[in-house]
């Protein structure tokens, strides 16, 4: 999420991460597992370990002390120093906390990693980050299962497992067992600006029929109704088809189209999303904008001259010193596309990044997870997200708080979404070609004519070639 | 003094040979070797035989990628050097005696300057200039009822784009270069001629031309060796890495895209060996092609 608020490229590194999730599921079970599990070398270190109690559930050694590295980056460090530290310092006042930033993450790490000394816990993030998939396998990420049943620090009677969002835990398991906490959050919805908005008494749509309706309002006010970047976002109208495929066809849609399987692409609710938004395209796009970049068109929605773009919950972070004093950031779900969509209109896509983890064979393990259980208590939650103006996995921990306006519909279209929250997709991140094929085409379906059936069958034939490629590592989710 | 010569050539060169042998030989050497693995960029990996090759002969993008590179690598130097040319022989107009144009000692400067600015920031101003919207700059200079030119978001156009900058970027160090290769030409031959009657168009071909031939070819090579490149344009200003549809790929943008984006190190491997040797022929047959008997000035 650190990058989430610098550039195009970091963002993808960020999704990406916050798909290794799905990386996961796939590299051979039981090859990991093996591996993971005939690992001992962890003896010849001795551990920091104490006395389990109700008050010290993961039996740490209260004196022994325990070194962090965090990620400097566009989350700052912030949030470590002046939040995590002092909370964890406050509950465990004998342990000292050695703290060090870098960016480098790779660099520092790795070496620590392989001479068997590494710090208990690490922020793995930033452009020089660590394959967390290889760690896992090296059996040198802590199983966190014992944190996330462990009781959260300020929220009586839950485990940390059930004070996270739904899927938080999910995303950072491989192999059934959880070895990272996915600490940010983003939200993907349409954003837009709310008092344009209210001047005009445009109402927010959830039908697609009143969706539509609006776009030709909008347009009539000769302001370009929906629009995106092609240059170097096509990812985000790749994600508002997708979003709009699962919601509806369920997510399964997604996870089939995830796993390679014939025919995923040509699915009625991959077609029917393609369909609708092409229609959008044809009737609404800016031809101009396929040569734009995000900033570029953000930056005409700041100046309303573009009404909906479609985006994660960065944004309004990354728009801060463009936006001018009459536009207020607010985000929407995106509206159903058919009258039996499977998912409500509220379902939303969203998704956690941003890895943290404790080593399996640095001195203090339990310590790690320890920071770790301080960073996922409520208070934590809210300074990093007041910090950050980033949303934690933490559910609800920004509710009713003061935040930035955008963050808090972002929050607020949580809420409304109940259960009906979406990891996503993986395959952008699992398979880069799969990925490239997917921009070009949605820049084709939305800037070219908007052909449903020429969208599908190109992202088919582009799947079937990744599954037929020997070369390419598979992977699987369900 | 004599004595101590060798050693201390020796001791000169050993470090920088070693240095080119370590990390311009060496990565040669393992990209043959990487081209024949399922190399990911990550991790060990197994020897796959030609398969890479096999592979990329039925890849349909390296084929347009390549069609590309040919169009690039026919079109850039032809422009480039008909412009270096023009504007070198305007600059020098036959001889320094009969002067060029007024003012181009200023000129030469002004065309060389080009080359002083670093690739990537002449890729992100000419975006800037390309742009597809009135925020463009040429887009803004026209009047505000057309509509505008989309310029790199046109499949038609978008190669074309990049070839303008490739050229603009190119042509002030060849005339540079020019300009010293007329500038060495002895100004007796010229003198004699223009007493003989010929007009600057002759003096041009009959004279600068001919005299000229070393440096052509010289030029010829070095663009051509551009024109096989072209990746810091083509990956800050197309769309989409190559876009859209594919309108501005090129081989380079290929190799980056498999190697740290898909993680297909090996089969990027084989794209190099191919470039390798394209452009290992394209030089030979360029000194082949153009080869002259050296007219003496």
């Amino acid at each position: 999420m650190s990058e989430i608020t610098q550039s195009a490229l970091d963002r993808r590194t960020l999704l990406r991460r916050a798909a290794a999730v799905g990386l996961v599921a796939a590299p051979g079970v039981s090859f990991l597992s093996a591996c993971a599990g005939s690992d001992d070398s962890s003896d010849d270190t001795k551990q920091a370990t104490g006395e389990k109690s109700a008050d010290n559930p993961l039996g740490i050694d209260p004196k022994a002390g325990i070194e962090i590295v965090i990620f400097d980056g566009g989350l700052g460090t912030k949030y470590a120093t002046d939040v995590d530290t002092p909370l964890y310092n406050k509950k465990w006042p004998d342990s000292k906390v050695t703290y060090s930033a870098t960016q480098q993450v790779a660099t520092t790490i790795k070496p620590r990693l392989n001479a068997g000394s590494p710090p208990d816990m690490i922020n793995n993030s930033g452009s020089d980050l660590m394959d967390f998939g290889a760690i896992v396998k090296a059996g040198q990420a802590a199983d966190l299962s014992d944190l996330f049943a462990a009781p959260s620090l300020d929220i009586a009677g839950k485990t940390v497992a059930e004070t996270l969002v739904p899927g938080a835990v999910q995303q950072g398991t491989y192999d059934g067992k959880p070895f990272a906490v996915n600490y940010s959050f983003t939200v993907f919805g349409l954003w837009y600006n709310k008092k344009l908005f209210e001047k005009n008494s445009w109402t927010i749509p959830t039908t697609w029929a009143d969706f539509t309706a609006l776009l030709d309002k909008i347009k009539a006010a000769g302001i370009t109704p929906f629009s995106y970047a092609g240059a170097n976002a096509s990812y985000y109208m790749v994600r508002a088809i997708m979003t709009s495929a699962a919601k509806i066809g369920t997510e399964q849609v997604l996870k089939d189209i995830d796993n390679l399987k014939p025919g995923a692409w040509t699915n009625d609710a991959v077609k029917q999303a393609a369909a609708a938004w092409g229609e959008v395209g044809k009737k609404y796009a800016n031809p101009s904008h396929l040569g734009l970049k995000h900033t570029e068109v953000q930056l005409q929605q700041n100046q309303d001259k573009v009404a909906f773009y479609p985006c994660g919950s960065w944004l309004e972070n990354e728009q801060a010193a463009s936006t001018p004093a009459g536009f207020e950031y607010a985000m929407m779900a995106f509206p159903s596309v058919t009258t039996s969509d499977k998912l409500p209109a509220t379902a939303i896509n969203a998704a956690a990044g941003e890895i943290y983890f404790a080593a399996a064979k640095g001195k203090n393990p339990q310590g790690g997870k320890e920071y770790l259980r301080t960073m996922l208590s409520k208070e934590a939650a809210l300074e990093f997200t007041k910090l950050t103006k980033s949303l934690t996995v933490v559910s609800g921990a920004a509710d009713g708080v003061t935040i930035s306006p955008g963050l808090t519909s972002a929050n607020d279209a949580l809420s409304k979404a109940g259960q009906d929250v979406f990891m996503g997709y993986l395959f952008d991140t699992w398979y880069k070609k799969l990925d490239d094929a997917s921009r070009e085409a949605a820049n084709q379906l939305f800037f070219k004519g908007g052909d449903a059936q020429k969208f599908c069958d190109t992202m088919e034939a582009a799947s079937q070639a990744v599954a037929k490629d020997s070369s390419i590592t598979k992977f699987t989710r369900s | 003094m004599r004595h101590g010569k060798y050693p201390f050539i020796i001791g000169f060169l050993v470090v920088p040979l070693a240095l080119y042998l370590v990390f311009v030989v060496g990565a040669y050497v393992q990209m043959f070797q990487l081209s024949l693995t399922d190399w990911s960029g990550y991790g060990g990996f197994t020897y796959i035989g030609l398969e890479n090759f096999q592979k990329l002969w039925d890849d349909p993008v390296f084929w347009i990628a390549l069609r590309h590179n040919v169009y690039l690598l026919i079109a850039m130097p032809i422009i480039t050097i008909a412009m270096a040319l023009f504007f070198a022989f305007l600059l020098n107009s036959g001889g320094r005696k009969a002067g060029g144009v007024w003012g181009s000692k200023v000129y030469r400067v002004i065309f060389f300057f080009p080359q002083l600015l670093a690739l990537a920031i002449v890729a992100v101003i000419f975006g800037r200039v390309f742009g597809s919207d009135k925020s463009g700059m040429i887009n803004g200079l026209l009047p505000e009822s057309w509509t505008p030119w989309l310029f790199l978001a046109d499949e038609q156009w978008a190669l074309t784009c990049i070839l303008v900058v490739l050229v603009w970027q190119a042509v002030g160090f060849y005339v540079v270069l020019f300009s010293a290769g007329m500038g060495s030409i002895a100004e007796e031959i010229y003198e004699a001629a223009a007493l003989d009657g010929a007009t600057k168009v002759t003096l041009f071909f009959k004279i600068t031309l001919p005299l000229l031939w070393d440096t052509l070819q010289v030029a010829w090579v070095y663009l051509g060796i551009a024109a096989f490149d072209a990746f810091a344009l083509v990956n800050i200003m197309s769309v989409n890495h190559g876009g859209p549809d594919n309108s501005t790929q090129v081989l380079s943008m290929q190799i980056y895209l498999n190697a740290f984006q898909n993680s297909q190190a090996g089969y990027a491997s084989a794209l190099g060996v191919v470039l390798f040797f394209l452009t290992l022929t394209f030089a030979a047959l360029t000194l082949r092609v153009t080869r002259r008997d050296a007219v003496q000035a």
